[in-house]
């Protein structure tokens, strides 16, 4: 297949006299420790296209401001002084979005259409002065990612005599044969375990990448063909089942028996069955409208609408490529609420970021090769936070509720979490707005985005371990605009024009997960491959089916809507095919030119995965012993704490998420005028209502070294907790599940799961909050090579994050944790218990003495009876305007909470650590930070405190001091003496320094 | 002089994202927003005549591509420039707020100095000068000079910008004639009112002259980077919690709005 690879026009837009851009990209090299001079850029656009002079010139204008910037038109911007020029580009085939834009511009302008994939390119040059090439080189490896860009470094000299860049286009050229083929399955034991590991083998001996199928599935799949079908498979059959039957869409771990008494398995056991049990016990007062079955999990808002819920991990591609990884997880996931129902509007997101030491700078290695290195924790978190940024903000949805946690045990493998919140009516076109039902003699319609390789093995992949085989096509890169056309059409138009009868998206394995997915409500399905539009010529069938190419959805049209539904997405700027018919025919066929390439048994398809029972065993953790002293200087301890990853302000992240827009938000994410990350933010989500969307989290990963069914009591009670503070009622409060496991095939680890299996189940019941939605991800471990080379293995530690989502009916009955007032008293509810195990307290005394590992002793633990009747008396004391300020006690203890108040309100506090409630005996150190749960500060107004006493009878409250009138900090410990003295402004420069330069 | 409700056209599409409560904002002040497609728009130009107010919100239209508010802008050129003349030449009034206001100065309907609006900018919003997107509640003071509708009785505000392109900038000599027409309706200030002084974090972005929002030499046409719509109600600021508190023990009444509902009342009102 021979194409054009040169354009025949290049625009170089660059700026008159400061850009910028530049000014950034200096500061941003300086901190590298890179000493440049002047740094120039310039956008090039390449344009591949019949052109005459005049439309040349008009495309350029249309390019640039003429205020601040120049283009020349096959010419080359050659800035005074540079030593090398790099050139960073798209490798072919990855989603270029501003291409897609100027392809569009251009359109319009000579109302004319262009190729969508070969017509525009975009690259940016850069120009640095004063460098040689050994810098150029380092520097140009900070300005791309090799898995998705291309890059030219040239030297003053060699950009001359090439006249700069050049005209080459990253057009794709594949030759793949574009047929399916049969796959022999009755092959030597050995063989077919590697097929199932490594993918099927194609005619040159390469693997197409892995199937993550083990022995049993593949006998299982090569019985049903001897049996039942009596012929040999397709590759696209089995492809498509391995995607339908991974770990990403079936949760083989959680619904596989567990030992002897789990026999229903740890989702159906423990997460489900909590909600069923909830829902019952609440009768009419159940909130729940839908849960586990869609995309998201959905409960009641009002008598007119219904919010979703729903979290997601994209660990794998993030650790990859962060930006692209993370944009496309934080896109997916709104996708996820498009799919809710009829259609939810995405009306906030959440994020959640497990990294490594961002100053870590020891390499990685995927195999024993230099060009094998991971991507630093600097670089994985820049590029993560940037994706979500570009994801969030582009698609106009408020991102205000989110965390970061740090553990070196995440620089193999990051946790990306994004969640997405959404609404929908309760009834759309007079019918329950969570009923969906795609007919029989419906259309099949993929509407967004078109099908390229981008992706392939996804949802595979995700269920192996990061090793030197990940497949490169994994990565892709989100499209918000794409979907922001589509997501408007569909929930804002179609939707309530009734123009189809089902909806879901197209996420892990693509079209062969959403179409078969979507069939089960109507019993079968044809698709003609040929008519899925895509990308690039040169697609295998199977590669078009389960191709996981970002932003598009499946819908299910009826025959008498479908002129009007391709009419009104035409109208949106959004393409809409159809590519099928559904049918109750109980098979599922593809065809391929009008050839039958695949045809299934629909229930061997969803239901013939062969179920297993895995067994688990205790875990041996050999956690140091070691016991510290009583520190002399709690003043710097405290400022010492306030500056640790895992508690200092991330506020260049929350900044640099629009939280504002769609004008929903409440209780923001930066608190008071001290601007202090709070741990609960509140969305005010339908204009005209004064009702509230409550949303928080937990998660303890250093909990799990001590004991994970506390890990998971924790992080529940922490999430319930967060969102109590805020105003939230234990009566329309619910949670969902993520898990992050490690080398989840090990009995250890299994045992670790179980346990914190049954504490979901006994919490969650416990205080009547229902799981709503949850997902998992189970082999987040790294094999790899240190910085000597040398062979390690590193499993995150087991990662359970709860989230949380409540109700509250007047966003004015919500409270913030600044303290407000001088003189307001201060009160903690619940009793403080020596509970440093796996606190970030331990963790800093451990490092601080060296004691490599050092996790502390005594796991804090939950006892929902007393602290159920704590958030009781808190919500009703908050609703009832008796608190002037709320915080609740997390990681970090009594003096993190404290001193973050005290920030974020600018006022200092005089505390008495004698007057606070114990329950045993504890030194200073211990009662300042220990991290037992059940806890909160509350602030009280003087002439309040004989109402606010009286609220809180039969619970545990002491009054341990008051707000200040000026900025002093001060701490009298319990024998009288005063430890802490500080000042409001010293504990926020602790509180800012560590992530401050991000 | 008329008794009912002026019609607003609140344009969407290609990645516009605050057309809800934006036109929200203009019904609570006694418009009649209609939220418009701009492909129906350029489908059935004809409709802009029946309008009395042109909105253009906030949004990442075609995702900021090749430079904030420049694509959305050319969709226009190539589509609408008769329909947009004609409809300014009215007494009308046109607002752009954020990436609205980006599309505007990329549509050189802001400042048109000449008066002549030939669709060329004469400034430019650059990127900010943290090179970062930022989103924080500002500070505003208004210019009692400008001849600007929307901003008439006005004298400060407290509302939130979110934008990565808003660095005003101009040439000098255009800068210059901008201030002697007093067409710059807003600048960054300090919580204390004292001007900006182009500091980070009260000038968010590095603007000149701590520019916030321009107009129109007849004050009918206005952009601006902060957002009102996302201050007009009293639980929307930043600080509410803490006035509430403070209200309750001064025994002053709870508002329900703030400050940014102004700019809309301003723009109803002036065809009352």
């Amino acid at each position: 297949m021979s194409q054009e690879s040169t354009a025949n026009l290049r625009l170089e837009v660059f700026y008159k006299k400061h850009d910028p851009r530049a000014n950034a990209m200096v500061s941003r090299l300086e901190k590298l420790g890179y000493s440049t001079g002047s740094v120039h850029l310039a956008d090039n656009y390449l344009i591949n296209a019949p052109l005459d002079d005049e439309s040349s010139l008009k495309i350029s204008e249309m390019l640039v401001n003429p205020v601040i910037q120049d283009v020349f038109i096959n010419r080359c911007y050659v800035p005074e002084k540079f030593s090398y020029a790099v050139e960073v580009g798209f490798l072919p085939g990855v989603t270029d979005n501003i291409s897609h834009t100027v392809r569009e511009s251009v359109e319009d302008l000579l109302k004319t259409e262009l190729d969508h994939e070969k017509s525009v390119f975009c690259t940016i040059s850069y120009f640095f002065e004063d460098i040689d090439r050994d810098a150029a080189c380092k520097i140009a490896a900070e300005l791309y990612n090799p898995l998705i860009q291309r890059v030219k470094i040239l030297s003053k000299d060699e950009f001359l005599q090439n006249k700069g860049f050049g005209y080459s286009i990253p057009v794709v050229k594949i030759s793949d044969r574009m047929t399916a083929d049969i796959i022999d399955l009755n092959i030597p034991e050995d063989e077919l375990i590697s097929m199932g590991k490594d993918g099927i083998p194609d005619s040159d001996g390469t693997r197409r990448g892995p199937l993550a199928l083990d022995l049993l599935s593949m006998e299982t799949i090569k019985d049903y063909y001897d049996n039942v079908e009596k012929r040999k498979p397709t590759d696209i059959e089995i492809e498509s089942i391995a995607q339908t039957w991974s770990e990403h869409c079936k949760h083989t771990i959680f619904a596989s028996a567990i030992d002897d008494d789990i026999p229903e398995g740890i989702y159906k056991t423990f997460i489900r069955e909590a909600t069923r049990k909830i829902r019952k016990d609440k009768g009419a007062a159940d909130f729940c409208v839908s849960v586990f079955t869609d995309n998201a999990g959905g409960i009641r808002f009002d008598d007119n609408y219904i919010v979703s819920d729903k979290v997601e991990t994209h660990n794998s591609p993030s650790a990859l490529d962060p930006f692209g990884g993370a944009i496309t997880g934080i896109v997916g996931v709104n996708r996820d609420e498009i799919g809710f129902g009829m259609g939810a509007k995405p009306i906030a997101n959440r994020y959640g970021y497990c990294f490594a030491d961002p100053e870590d700078e020891k390499p990685l290695y995927k195999n024993k090769t230099e060009d094998s290195k991971l991507l630093s924790p600097r670089r994985i978190m820049e590029g993560v936070v940037q994706g979500v940024n570009a994801g969030g903000n582009t698609s106009g949805i408020p991102t205000p509720q989110g965390f970061i946690f740090f553990d070196k045990r995440y620089k193999g493998k990051p946790l990306v979490f994004v969640g997405t919140i959404g609404l929908i009516p309760n009834e759309v076109n007079g019918q329950p707005s969570v009923q969906k039902k795609a007919m029989a003699g419906d259309y099949v319609v993929m509407v967004g985005g078109r099908v390229g390789r981008d992706g392939i093995h996804g949802a595979t992949f995700s269920s192996e371990a990061l090793t030197s085989g990940s497949p490169a096509t994994a990565v892709q890169i989100g499209d918000p605009i794409t979907q922001k056309k589509f997501s408007d059409a569909i929930v804002k138009e179609a939707r309530d024009r009734n123009l189809y009868n089902s909806i879901t998206d197209n996420g892990a394995g693509g079209l062969s997960c959403s179409v078969a997915e979507m069939a089960k409500e109507s019993g079968g399905f044809v698709v003609d491959l040929e008519k899925v539009p895509l990308k690039y010529p040169g697609l295998a069938p199977w590669q078009i089916w389960i191709s996981e190419s970002q932003e598009r959805m499946t819908l299910s049209v009826s025959k008498d809507k479908i002129d009007e539904f391709i009419s009104l997405m035409k109208k949106r700027g959004v393409e809409a095919t159809v590519i099928g018919e559904f049918n109750d025919t109980t098979r599922a066929v593809v065809k391929y030119n009008g050839k039958e390439i695949f045809n299934l048994d629909m229930d061997f398809l969803h239901d013939g995965l062969p179920k297993r029972t895995l067994y688990t065993s205790d875990i041996n953790s050999n956690n140091p012993e070691y016991l510290y002293d009583e520190p002399s200087d709690h003043g710097k301890v405290l400022s010492d704490m306030l500056a640790r990853l895992n508690l200092c302000s991330f506020e260049f992240i929350t900044s640099q998420y629009d939280y504002e827009v769609q004008a929903n938000s409440a209780v923001k994410p930066l608190q008071g005028k001290g601007r202090v990350n709070g741990n609960v933010s509140v969305i005010k989500p339908v204009l005209n209502s004064p009702r509230g969307v409550v949303l928080s989290q937990g998660l303890y990963p250093t909990y799990s070294d001590l004991d994970t069914y506390w890990m998971a009591a924790c992080a529940i009670d922490t999430a319930i907790r967060n969102a109590i503070s805020a105003g939230a009622s234990l009566d329309h409060l619910a949670i969902l599940d993520n898990f992050c496991w490690c080398d989840s095939n090990n009995p250890e680890r299994l045992g670790q799961l179980k346990k914190s299996g049954q504490a979901c189940y006994d919490f969650a019941v416990a205080y009547g909050t229902p799981f709503i939605s949850g997902k998992d991800s189970m082999f987040n471990d790294f094999k790899g090579y240190d910085e000597n080379f040398k062979e390690v293995e590193i499993s995150i530690p087991p990662t359970l994050l709860i989230s949380s989502i409540g109700v509250v009916e007047d966003v004015l009955k919500c409270q913030t944790m600044d303290f407000k007032f001088g003189g307001d008293l201060i009160y903690i509810v619940g009793e403080t218990s020596r509970e440093l195990g796996g606190s970030e307290y331990s963790l800093y005394r451990g490092e601080a003495d060296g004691i490599e590992g050092f996790v502390g002793e005594n796991v804090p633990q939950v006892d929902s009876v007393i602290n159920k009747k704590i958030y009781t008396a808190v919500e009703r004391a908050i609703k009832s305007g008796l608190v002037s300020s709320s915080t609740s006690i997390e990681r970090g203890g009594l003096a993190v909470a404290l001193a973050k108040s005290s920030i974020s309100g600018g006022l200092g506090v005089r505390i008495d650590l004698k007057d606070v409630a114990v329950s045993g005996t504890l030194r200073d150190d211990e009662l300042l930070y220990s991290e037992s749960q059940g806890r909160l500060v509350l602030t009280v107004a003087p002439d309040k405190k004989t109402d606010f006493e009286k609220a809180f009878s039969g619970v545990s409250i002491s009054m341990i001091g008051n707000v200040s009138e000026d900025e002093a900090f001060v701490v009298k410990g319990q024998k009288g003496s005063t430890i802490i003295v500080s000042e409001v402004r010293s504990l926020n420069e602790s509180y800012r320094k560590t992530l401050g330069k991000y | 002089m008329s008794t009912s409700k002026p019609k607003v056209l609140v344009l969407t599409g290609f990645g516009i994202n605050c057309d809800e409560e934006t036109a929200y904002a203009f019904q609570i002040c006694g418009g009649d927003p209609y939220i418009i497609h701009i492909n129906d728009l350029i489908e059935n130009r004809s409709i802009i005549s029946q309008f009395q107010i042109l909105m253009f919100p906030g949004g990442f239209s075609y995702g900021d591509d090749t430079g904030s508010g420049k694509a959305f802008a050319n969709r226009i050129k190539n589509n609408l420039m008769d329909e947009i003349s004609s409809f300014i030449e009215r007494d009308t009034l046109v607002l752009g707020i954020c990436n609205g206001f980006q599309v505007l100065t990329n549509l050189g309907i802001v400042p048109d100095l000449g008066n002549r609006f030939e669709g060329k900018a004469e400034v430019a919003l650059e990127h900010n000068n943290t090179f970062r997107y930022q989103c924080r509640w500002v500070d505003l003071n208004v210019n009692p000079d400008s001849p600007s509708v929307f901003t008439k009785g006005i004298e400060k505000l407290h509302i939130p910008i979110a934008h990565g392109e808003g660095n005003f900038f101009t040439e000098a000599d255009v800068l210059q004639r901008i201030e002697e027409m007093n067409l710059v309706a807003m600048r960054y200030a300090g919580k204390d009112g004292k001007p900006a002084e182009g500091k980070f974090p009260d000038n968010p972005n590095g603007s000149l002259n701590d520019i916030a929002s321009i107009c129109s030499p007849n004050g009918r046409i206005m952009g601006m980077m902060p957002h009102p719509e996302r201050g007009m109600f009293f639980t929307q600021r930043d600080d509410w919690t803490y006035l509430l508190e403070k209200y309750k023990r001064t025994g002053q009444e709870v508002p329900e709005y703030s400050d940014g509902i102004k700019i809309f009342q301003n723009a109803i009102n002036y065809f009352k």
